[in-house]
């Protein structure tokens, strides 16, 4: 079934962070063929120059290769995958901290929180 | 590739376009938006050759359109204008015989895609069959423009689906360009790279979907309204 996206951003930009998040989650692993241009727009139901504009911004940003006649893979380069992953981590803790001020929280009051829930989880 | 200078088109006294001047790219799917009676149908007949402008120009790849462009570029009307008693197979081989370009392997292939048997006849399929048949027969053709009139309309979600799965799996946006009016311009964007605003028989905008996200940071169909107020 084609995706739902929201209405805020590009929808390649919305593309490109699935395709990061499918990543660093790791469904996509190391060196691993990424379907065809084609295919995956079939697949999300956009158009195909869309995908190809995902593709080539990927692969701007290193973290897939495209072989020629072969198509893309994503990099076999663990510590570009390490670092896209510090890279969105640092991003995610920023916007936080910044609706965190916005709403008056100390910072101490919400890592306190932080450790509350995750001792929930371990 | 195609271009339109101050057109004009009248039915009668009532002006159906007026002073529309647009340029059509290569490789892009368009589409075709605004409320009934704007102008839409009005522009795809005009760019198919099937109706000629009291004045202005209209032009591909710098010919004049005439009915004989009908060879390279294909028009899906909005209207079912089968012969009921034919098979899908019956008018597969019909179209073969009217089209030149007409590609009959790959118009199995795309019913193949969309679930429909060659056996059927026209008359006993559904209405959203029919919409599947309509749309294969027209991207079975190897033409280089492809102008669709609604044909998203009126058909259940499983159904437009189908259809627009089938206008990204067959279609080569390296070579071929799509212009599609539509009304339902939320599902149809992501299929998109630009669209066309016509209201009252005059085009009010033209803007690629990518910008319009990036630029007003709102999607095609919040930008439209805010056009209209």
């Amino acid at each position: 079934m084609s995706i739902d996206f929201s209405p805020d951003k590009p929808i390649y930009q919305q593309l490109i962070d699935r395709i990061l998040g499918d990543i660093m989650r790791g469904t996509l692993g190391v060196g691993e063929k990424l379907p065809s241009v084609r295919e995956y727009a079939v697949e999300v139901g956009v158009n195909a120059n869309t995908m190809q504009r995902v593709y080539k911004e990927l692969e701007q940003m290193e973290i897939t290769e495209t072989r020629r006649g072969q198509g893309s893979f994503v990099t076999e380069d663990q510590e570009k995958i390490t670092a896209l992953r510090n890279e969105m981590k640092e991003q995610l803790v920023t916007t936080f901290l910044q609706n965190v001020a916005a709403f008056g929280f100390t910072t101490d009051e919400i890592i306190k929180s932080l450790q509350e829930r995750g001792g929930e989880n371990d | 590739m195609i271009e339109l200078k101050q057109i004009v088109k009248k039915y009668g006294s009532k002006r159906a376009l007026q002073d529309v001047t647009l340029t059509i790219p290569r490789g892009k799917v368009i589409g075709l938006v605004g409320e009934n009676g704007s102008g839409k149908s009005t522009m795809l007949k005009l760019m198919a050759g099937l109706s000629l402008p009291n004045s202005g120009s209209a032009t591909f790849d710098g010919q004049p359109i005439t009915r004989r462009i009908a060879s390279r570029i294909a028009y899906m009307s909005d209207t079912d204008a089968f012969y009921l008693y034919f098979t899908v197979q019956q008018l597969i081989d019909f179209y073969a015989s009217q089209f030149e370009d007409f590609d009959v392997v790959k118009a199995k292939e795309i019913l193949q895609f969309l679930n429909v048997s060659l056996d059927s006849k026209m008359k006993n399929l559904s209405k959203g069959n029919r919409g599947r048949v309509k749309i294969a027969v027209t991207l079975a053709r190897e033409a280089d423009v492809y102008l669709l009139d609604e044909p998203f309309s009126g058909l259940d979600p499983m159904v437009r689906d189908d259809i627009g799965k089938g206008l990204i799996r067959f279609t080569d946006t390296e070579r071929q360009t799509i212009i599609m009016s539509t009304h339902e311009i939320r599902e149809v964007e992501p299929l998109l790279d630009e669209i066309i605003v016509m209201r009252g028989g005059r085009v009010i905008a033209q803007e690629a979907v990518d910008e319009i996200r990036d630029f007003y940071g709102v999607d095609a169909t919040s930008w439209m309204v805010s056009l209209f107020k």
